[in-house]
């Protein structure tokens, strides 16, 4: 028990693993396994359209996988294999789509929406505090309804006390 | 203030509205665009079903061709494979690309529907379907005789299907320059 105890230790100091729906990638390092978990994270499974490479138990995920563990045993970086998948599949694979023309919308038009609500609620706030004095005909008219509207309240109270 | 400002919230609305109101039900998502499409043919080694001859990308070249990737374990296969054989028998080319399958399962496949096929293409672990961007058979690729693609069409060729897509084909008996094909392969 001791013994078997010891060499799964040995085991796992030796090498880390990345286990993706029961496959199992080896790795000599955690930096390699880290990065093969964020790309099977970052890529799109291209046959179940809402899972990445790490959810999908579609078969093609699964070659999918397999290349991108393959390129990175070659050695390639994390653009290349991204690169490698996008040749062949297209944008799509990418969680992450690159800034390019048809992708400006996607990516400027909430900062534009955040711009414009910006600009609205500055210019209501000023148009509130701008409140116009009022003119010499405004005015007068304004004194008018007051004196009327005292002589009013006087003529009530004379009512009611009568 | 101005009043007018008031309603700047609703336009943007009526307009963002009407903007992705329209792309609803345009975007097909089963149809993905494909990159290869303008590209040659990608290289692989492979074996023929039918002989265990190599097979290389230049034996895609020569005649415009259709280039069907297929397998036993696929339904949708078995429903297009009539129209395939209705194609060849009209005398469109047509090769195979037996995909993650047992040769002599397609063997008897072949035997018992018919064969459509020139040749068929081994690929039993599904490195051409890599390289060729396939995510569910049957897909079809159109391959013009210099060996490269000029349309793709994923799901089962039918007569509907083909309607389509004939103009393409006959295209690329003719033409070879990328800029014939840039309204017809969209």
């Amino acid at each position: 028990m001791k013994l078997l105890f010891a060499i799964s230790l040995s085991l796992f100091s030796l090498s880390s693993f990345a286990v993706v729906n029961g496959h199992l990638y080896p790795f000599d390092n955690d930096v390699d396994k880290e990065r093969f978990d964020i790309l099977a994270e970052d890529l799109r499974c291209p046959k179940c359209q809402n899972q990445n490479l790490a959810d999908s138990y579609a078969p093609v995920a699964g070659d999918m996988r397999d290349k991108v563990y393959e390129l990175m045993i070659e050695g390639q970086s994390d653009d290349e294999i991204v690169t490698y998948l996008v040749d062949r599949y297209g944008d799509f694979v990418r969680y992450n789509p690159p800034v390019q023309e048809n992708t400006f919308f996607l990516w400027f038009a909430p900062g534009v929406m955040v711009l414009i609500a910006l600009i609205m609620i500055i210019s209501l706030a000023r148009g509130r505090k701008e409140t116009q004095p009022l003119s010499e005909e405004e005015k007068a008219k304004l004194a008018e309804l007051q004196a009327a509207r005292k002589q009013q309240s006087v003529e009530k109270s004379e009512k009611r006390d009568s | 203030m101005n009043r007018t400002m008031l309603f700047i919230p609703l336009i943007i609305f009526v307009v963002m509205a009407i903007f992705l109101g329209s792309g609803i039900g345009r975007e097909n998502k089963d149809v993905l665009p494909s990159p290869l499409i303008g590209k040659p043919f990608p290289q692989f080694i492979l074996q023929q079903v039918e002989t265990e001859k190599q097979l290389t990308q230049s034996d895609l070249q020569g005649k415009p061709m259709l280039v069907n990737v297929w397998a036993t374990w696929c339904p949708t296969c078995k429903a297009e494979h009539e129209f395939l054989n209705t194609l060849a028998a009209q005398g469109v080319r047509i090769i195979g690309i037996n995909y993650k399958d047992d040769d002599d399962e397609a063997k008897v496949w072949l035997r018992d529907y018919g064969n459509p096929y020139e040749f068929n293409i081994s690929d039993p672990k599904g490195k051409l379907g890599l390289e060729l961007g396939v995510y569910g058979a049957p897909e079809t690729f159109f391959v013009d005789g210099d060996g490269i693609i000029r349309a793709k069409h994923v799901g089962d060729l039918n007569l509907r299907v083909w309607q389509k897509y004939k103009a393409i084909f006959e295209k690329m008996k003719t033409h070879t320059e990328a800029a014939d094909f840039n309204e017809g392969s969209k």
